[in-house]
């Protein structure tokens, strides 16, 4: 029986002898690896194909399929390790696990260090297009004024970063993790950003408020009022008094909590029966599109040939470092550690800077903006952009961070 | 039954829905197809085990690899795949589509027909084991005045029945299928059992009324009283609640609590589920986490304790549905259905009840008289859990027996 025949991650998760070193990380999978995906995405045995005509009983075979045929003949996964490769790459052990991190210093004085946290379905692929623009502004158009140091980690059992053995690595636990990351690099000064899980976590770093954090920016913030929750929870009625911005975000909540919510449910409650995901690269490929109606949208115009945004490309890097990396029912246990409830306020007193993205799970409102965060330093609501801001409409977020944090410099 | 060919169908094929003539049917899985699976089980990718010490994650990597070892190795498809021959199976075309059943007559003079309905993670090998009990009675300790014909099918998208082309194969249309399918066999006068989606169906079955249906028996009752359903999304027992409906209320407040992920996320996006199609131990995980009593069963099954499942029966019904490429177009019955569960619907006709104490809640004989104003039989066994048919053959026979006998 051959149990995980490929070494396919790196530096081991064992502990080194001297724990708060930071080693640098070589990405470097072998040719046997990429050949056994092609493989194995080769000789898929299909299902039948759905009995509908749209996406409503989940990924239609078709997209799947467009995808399968693009992933094991034209996709090539070393133009993506070359890009990884070129940038610093590191790993360091934090409360026992080993965390990799990107970590590109900006050439300007006075860069403002950030922390950048991915999601799920998610990894560092999601940041690697705003690196350049956060900091080297001056070659994309903007300031040195406006430069940033950027560090970019994988969370735990994401991509490169070790896979916990044991229970507890939460958002919360990972919040004071990436404090001790930015001690650790001599950082005194920093900010940090990020979405959907990311999102969760700088909300918990500004709840615990370590020496150093300045101010977060959120594009997935937790924002929803008390009474909102209630109604989406029991399926209605819709509460009174909304605002057109507040009804539109309840009615893509109650969407989400009608449709959407299923996926999450299995993770966070038998993240250990998805072998499929782990065994499938199929399997892994149809889970990670599967995130949310719009984003889902969003790939099938990818793999149709109408790339805005985000690229056959840039969805197929992302799930096959998952694969490669074999972190598909590790990231969803993810689901399972979580206590918090995603989209309550979680009590920020902290900066706080804000971006609503038409596109996303539900967009927020100014308002629930500005009870959420008692601190809220910047807020806008775009016009173009989903869940995966940093990943798709690179240039805004890097605006919006820009603009955002200029207060707190 | 004029035509006497034989067919074969498995695997993906979609069927268009062929002949309404009922057809004989044999199971002739090519070598090749099992040589393809054990090849794809040793090929497993596993991922890194659980991170706690049981099931509260799912189903522990030390199960499913002990199930992957068995099944690549010493597991043999073509012992069931005999004990399947052994009985006559037929495929007719009801409502635009193939319908695979078995089906057994008595010896016995005045056998009461019975349709027999299996449910997910289900498929006709559950009741493989009381066939010859309800036919051939006098052979199992039983009397020859109780002797069933019996009428097993496969449900649309399941096993060797057809995989519906377009949606709407609810569970009403699968109770007005069966009955047309008992009228075609010539029946004026027949019962119906069920468990799972089966008893929904059999249930609804019990609703349609059609002529001919002279009661049912369900061993997963849809018989929870609206103020229970009620109390249940805030965790808390209405006052007053003996001791066998507190229990109940536990279980299913366990089960809409913890228990429900795998259902709604086949309600919701079975088309996603690529990974139970393309990984035959994606598949086996999946299968076997329907419900924490039934997974800590196959858990000591494929440990080596052996009570009411074997290993093989276990593989069995995953090997079916592997075969028969149907892990997706079972799901879809999630999709397409659209009655609530657990509330009564509304049961007129007679029904017999089995309560079973690992059965997702044990219906507490108070609401089974509640819910069915023409209760004929109940019965609350000590033993046996959500698969009645299949772990406990003897107790769910007897009750069949004793449940039936007033409508005989």
């Amino acid at each position: 029986m051959s149990v995980e025949t490929l070494k396919s991650r790196g530096p081991s998760t064992a502990a080194p002898a001297s724990s708060d070193a930071i080693r640098p990380f070589r990405i470097n999978f072998p040719d046997s690896a990429l050949v056994d995906l092609r493989q194995r995405i080769e000789d898929t045995r299909w299902p039948d194909k759905e009995t509908v005509t749209d996406a409503s009983q989940g990924v239609p075979l078709a997209l799947m399929q467009k995808l399968a045929r693009y992933w094991a003949t034209e996709y090539d996964w070393r133009k993506i390790e070359a890009r990884l490769k070129a940038l610093p790459n590191f790993i360091t052990e934090i409360d026992g696990l080993d965390i990799h991190f990107i970590h590109v210093r900006s050439k300007h004085k006075g860069a403002l260090p950030l922390i950048v946290t991915h999601g799920w379905p998610g990894s560092i692929i999601e940041q690697l297009k705003i690196i350049g623009p956060l900091t080297d502004p001056t070659a994309y158009g903007g300031r040195g004024e406006d430069a940033f140091d950027v560090v970019i980690p994988s969370m735990a059992g994401y991509g490169f970063s070790g896979r916990p053995a044991s229970t507890g690595w939460g958002p919360e636990r990972m919040a004071r993790a990436w404090a001790v990351l930015m001690n650790r690099l001599g950082y005194s000064r920093y900010v940090a950003q990020g979405g959907d899980w990311g999102g969760l976590i700088v909300d918990q770093m500004g709840v615990q408020a370590p020496a150093g954090l300045l101010a977060i920016h959120t594009n997935f913030p937790g924002t929803v009022p008390a009474d909102v929750l209630r109604a989406l929870q029991l399926g209605g009625p819709t509460p009174s008094g909304l605002t057109a911005d507040e009804k539109g975000a309840y009615d893509r909540l109650d969407f989400f909590f009608k449709h959407g919510l299923a996926p999450f449910l299995e993770m966070a409650s038998r993240p250990q029966t998805l072998y499929g995901i782990a065994d499938s690269p199929i399997g892994l490929a149809a889970w990670f599109l599967d995130h949310d109606d719009r984003s889902q949208e969003l790939i099938a115009r990818a793999f149709d040939g109408q790339s805005e945004g985000l690229t056959r490309d840039d969805v197929l890097d992302n799930i096959t470092l998952a694969w490669l990396t074999n972190t598909a029912i590790s990231s969803a246990r993810l689901y399972w550690e979580n206590k918090l409830d995603y989209l309550a306020p979680k009590n920020v007193a902290i900066p706080v800077a804000v971006s609503a993205f038409p596109d996303e799970v539900y967009t927020a409102p100014r308002s629930w903006a500005e009870q959420a965060y008692p601190n809220l330093i910047h807020y806008n609501r775009l016009a173009t952009g989903g869940h995966f801001a940093a990943w798709e409409q690179p240039q805004l977020l890097v605006s919006e961070l820009r603009t955002g944090f200029t207060s707190v410099r | 039954m004029t035509n006497a060919t034989k067919e074969r169908s498995r695997d993906g094929a979609r069927q268009a829905g062929g002949s309404p003539e009922i057809r004989p049917f044999q199971i002739t899985i090519p070598e090749a197809d099992l040589t393809d699976l054990r090849r794809r089980i040793k090929a497993t990718r596993w991922p890194e085990k659980e991170t706690v010490s049981d099931d509260t994650q799912g189903v522990r990597l030390v199960t499913a690899q002990q199930l992957a070892d068995y099944w690549a190795t010493d597991y043999d498809w073509r012992k069931v795949e005999a004990r399947l021959n052994a009985v006559p199976h037929f495929i007719t075309a009801i409502d635009g589509l193939d319908i695979h059943f078995i089906y057994v007559k008595s010896k016995e003079e005045n056998a009461l027909p019975v349709i027999v309905t299996h449910g997910w993670p289900g498929s006709i090998v559950e009741q493989l084991k009381i066939i010859d009990p309800l036919t051939n009675p006098t052979a199992h300790g039983g009397s020859a005045s109780d002797a069933f014909d019996v009428v097993i099918p496969s449900l649309p998208g399941y096993g060797f029945s057809g995989k519906p082309a377009a949606p709407g194969w609810d569970p009403p249309r699968i109770a007005r299928a069966w009955a047309t399918l008992m009228k075609r066999l010539g029946y004026t006068k027949y019962v119906a059992q069920g468990g799972d989606w089966g008893a929904l169906i059999t249930e609804q079955m019990g609703v349609q009324a059609a002529p001919g249906l002279l009661g049912i028996h369900t061993n997963l009752p849809f018989a929870v009283p609206a103020e229970i359903s009620q109390a249940l999304p805030g965790h808390k027992a209405p006052p007053g609640l003996s001791a066998d409906e507190n229990y109940a209320f536990e279980r299913l407040d366990f089960f809409f609590s913890h228990g429900l992920a795998y259902a709604q996320e086949m309600g919701a996006r079975p088309q996603t589920l690529y990974g139970i199609a393309d990984s035959p131990v994606g598949l086996a995980a999946w299968f076997c986490d329907h419900d924490a009593k039934s997974l800590e069963l196959k858990a000591r099954v494929f440990d080596g304790k052996t009570e009411g499942l074997t290993r093989d029966d276990i593989l069995d019904n995953i090997t079916i549905a592997w075969l028969t490429n149907t892990a997706i177009s079972g799901a879809r019955l999630y999709w397409e259905n659209k009655l609530p569960i657990f509330p009564p619907m509304g049961v007129a006709i007679p029904v017999a009840v089995s309560a079973f104490p690992d059965e997702l809640y044990q219906l507490p004989r108070s609401w089974a008289e509640r819910a069915y104003p023409k209760l004929i039989h109940y019965n609350r066994l000590d033993k046996g859990g959500h698969f009645a048919a299949w772990e406990q053959p003897e107790l769910l026979v007897g009750d069949l027996r004793t449940g039936f006998k007033s409508l005989r």
